[in-house]
């Protein structure tokens, strides 16, 4: 019983690092339909950031994510403005320039930081763990759990009831159609990327505690976030969530009952046979693309 | 047919090219030069210094720069100065392969220091041995093998466990959990740990292989907890060990009832993860750090004197170190005109020195090194304790695990 609870729990904090993760892709992706491979750079850029805040001023984890947010999403506004933004209609070349991008975000870190494994400390209450029904939790792990729901209600805020997300809405469904009404679909599109950028960037702020911060990092990151979306169904926020819990669930499952390297294998060939005859995935956004 | 005279000329002619093209001299330049030539002896250091594995790779190649440095400083070998040539094979096997060619052929170097990771070395061997050349291997690894190319000087599963997993049972108890990344090093050291094991009376209670770089371990901590062994067993690698260690804080436990006993876990992970989340875990190496003796006194002040006062030394740095005065010692015996790679090996053997973990000794049989295991307990300022040293150097034995084979100088012998 007590190892079905912490299995569960295992689950769900497992789902919650790659709902962080993934988050920011599926605004992107979703809204924009911009395939961008440096997303797991943008993570590891957040983790970067907050071991430099840390290291430089002192501060704690919680006071760094805000400026974490900040600046990871003006890293990813300027990507935005001198790169993508010449290639929305150019889809096949976006992921190449964001793949290069993402090549040279690495590199740059690895230059300046140096190529050293970095740490990042959990913050002094939520290092230990807390007794829930007879089982040990790690507290950090429930505060990141937390802290997805939280975003992930701050997300559906901006995008369903703001007027920003309505113009993303609107311009999402049809550019020349919002342009025509007077929508800057240039900077709704810009404001987006920076948005889902600094989403990546609070994800690699939140995952550097739990493991270990290296400027190749992102790498497994974003396989992981694309593996959401696409099985979650494009556009869709309840599908991110509703695919992250499956994976984390599955992962966490078969992990337990087989092992890790297996349970990736299977969790790997389960997303393709349900692409294979799903291919708009589990909860498509309904509409006209 | 007849031979003609236009015939014969043309196929001499072809005859004559093809054996030009098919002399190395003809190929590659330098390659009828001396192995040791003006004074000076080329060695080859290939270490990476970009990609995965450049963050350890790199203070080998450091150690392995002042360890030359050092000898040059002292007069150079019967006179000769060392010159290192330095290739960046960029955590890539094939790179690895492709620079040590370059080495061996173009730059004629008698001697090459490389290597950490088994995969690389096992992508250099063919090169070395068909060139009949020699490579100085300084990792730790899982033995079994027996290569007369190579002179290794890290430790071997027989001399890291074979006092410390009776001494885990001593301490803890016999109900092992064995825990390590997906590849051959932990699966050779397993198939030791469980040989022991099943002597001293102990149970495996679990296996686990995670792929390389994983780093969620929630799963493997439920089994942990589901079957409370006594020890974990831990040859998980790279980054993987750092997420082992914080979420095994994070998750409650204790290292007081249930430590990790590790044969991967140096001072650089445990800088890469905070000393409060290692400490209180173990490690066999034959070196440590925060060993004391006067050679390791000198060793980490030359390293941090060049390095910055902040750069750690560790078990693989260390041997990377002490097997370049182990090939200066080997020339030293030679003679300017018998400097060859197979000299220099055959002069290696039986060679003994001063290390910095203590007296090690070349194996003439195995071509392995006679070390000092230790055992090291993790403090949260980052440096391990030596709780218990071996009375005695411990003989490498590459092929303890496989009970009719052994490793002799003329290359294994058995089965």
């Amino acid at each position: 019983m007590d190892i079905l609870l912490s299995q569960l729990f295992t689950g769900l904090s497992i789902g919650s690092v790659l709902l962080l993760v993934a988050l920011g892709l599926a605004i992107i992706y979703g809204a924009m339909g911009v395939i961008n491979l440096a997303h797991g750079e943008f993570v590891m850029l957040g983790a970067y950031a907050t071991w430099l805040l840390q290291s430089t001023l002192g501060l704690s984890l919680l006071p760094c994510l805000f400026l974490v947010f900040l600046m990871v999403a003006a890293a990813g506004w300027a990507v935005e403005r001198t790169v993508v933004r010449f290639l929305y209609r150019r889809p096949l070349d976006t992921i190449l320039a964001t793949w290069g991008v993402g090549i040279m975000l690495q590199q740059a870190v690895r230059l300046a930081a140096g190529a050293d494994l970095r740490y990042v400390e959990t913050p002094n209450p939520l290092s230990g763990s807390i007794d829930l029904a007879g089982v040990a939790i790690p507290s950090y792990r429930l505060f990141v759990l937390a802290f997805a729901a939280a975003l992930l209600g701050v997300t559906w805020f901006v995008v369903q009831r703001t007027e920003f997300g309505m113009k993303l809405r609107a311009v999402t469904q049809n550019r020349e159609m919002a342009s025509c009404t007077g929508i800057d679909s240039a900077r709704v599109f810009s404001l987006t990327f920076a948005f889902g950028s600094g989403l990546a960037g609070l994800a690699g702020a939140l995952v550097a505690p739990i493991k270990s911060v290296a400027p190749d990092m992102g790498t497994n990151f974003v396989v992981d976030a694309f593996m959401v979306v696409v099985v979650g169904g494009v556009g869709s926020l309840f599908g991110t969530v509703a695919s992250s819990g499956l994976l984390g669930g599955g992962t966490a499952g078969f992990a337990f009952l087989l092992n890790d390297t297996l349970a990736k294998a299977l969790v790997f060939l389960g997303v393709i046979v349900l692409v294979r005859f799903r291919p708009q995935g589990l909860f498509a956004a309904t509409g006209r693309r | 047919m007849t031979l003609t005279r236009r015939h014969f000329l043309k196929s001499a002619a072809i005859a004559g090219a093809a054996g030009t093209a098919a002399s190395p001299q003809f190929w590659i330049k330098n390659s009828g030069m001396a192995w040791a030539a003006g004074k000076e002896i080329k060695v080859g250091v290939l270490f990476s210094l970009t990609g995965t594995t450049a963050v350890v790779e790199k203070s080998l190649h450091n150690a392995t720069l002042m360890a030359i440095d050092e000898i040059n400083a002292s007069g150079g070998i019967n006179g000769m100065k060392v010159v290192p040539v330095i290739e960046d094979p960029a955590s890539d096997p094939a790179t690895f392969a492709e620079k040590a060619n370059k080495l061996v052929l173009n730059d004629r170097c008698a001697t090459v220091f490389g290597s950490y990771t088994s995969a690389s070395r096992k992508a250099v061997l063919p090169v070395f041995e068909k060139r009949k050349n020699l490579y100085w291997y300084p990792t730790l690894y899982e033995g079994r093998e027996c290569s007369k190319s190579v002179i290794y000087t890290g430790a071997v599963p027989n001399q890291q466990q074979k006092e410390f997993i009776p001494w885990l049972v001593r301490n803890f108890g016999k109900r092992f959990y064995l825990v390590g990344s997906n590849y051959i090093y932990p699966k050779e050291e397993n198939n030791v740990c469980k040989i022991l094991l099943k002597e001293l009376g102990g149970e495996v209670v679990g296996e686990e292989y995670v792929p390389l770089g994983h780093s969620e371990f929630g799963s493997v901590l439920n089994k942990f907890r589901e079957t409370k062994p006594d020890v974990i067993f831990s040859t998980v690698v790279g980054d993987s060990v750092i997420a082992l260690h914080k979420q095994y804080k994070a998750a409650g436990f204790s290292p007081d009832r249930m430590p990790m006993a590790s044969l991967t876990t140096s001072e650089v992970e445990i800088a890469a993860m905070g000393g409060e989340y290692a400490a209180g875990h173990f490690t066999s190496a034959p070196y440590f750090m925060g060993h004391e003796s006067a050679e390791n006194a000198a060793f980490i002040e030359g390293y941090q004197r060049r390095f910055g006062k902040d750069s750690v030394t560790h078990f693989v740095s260390e041997a990377a170190y002490f097997q370049v005065h182990l090939f200066r010692q080997a020339v030293e015996k030679l003679g300017t005109g018998d400097i060859t790679p197979t000299n220099i090996r055959d002069a290696a053997g039986g060679q003994e020195i001063k290390a910095p973990q203590g007296r090690v000794k070349v194996d003439a049989d195995t071509l392995h090194c006679y070390l000092w295991p230790k055992i090291g307990q993790a403090q949260a300022n980052g440096q391990f304790k030596v709780i218990q040293q071996s009375a005695d150097w411990v003989k490498p034995e590459p092929y303890w695990a496989y009970p009719g084979l052994s490793c002799t100088r003329d290359g294994l012998k058995g089965a």
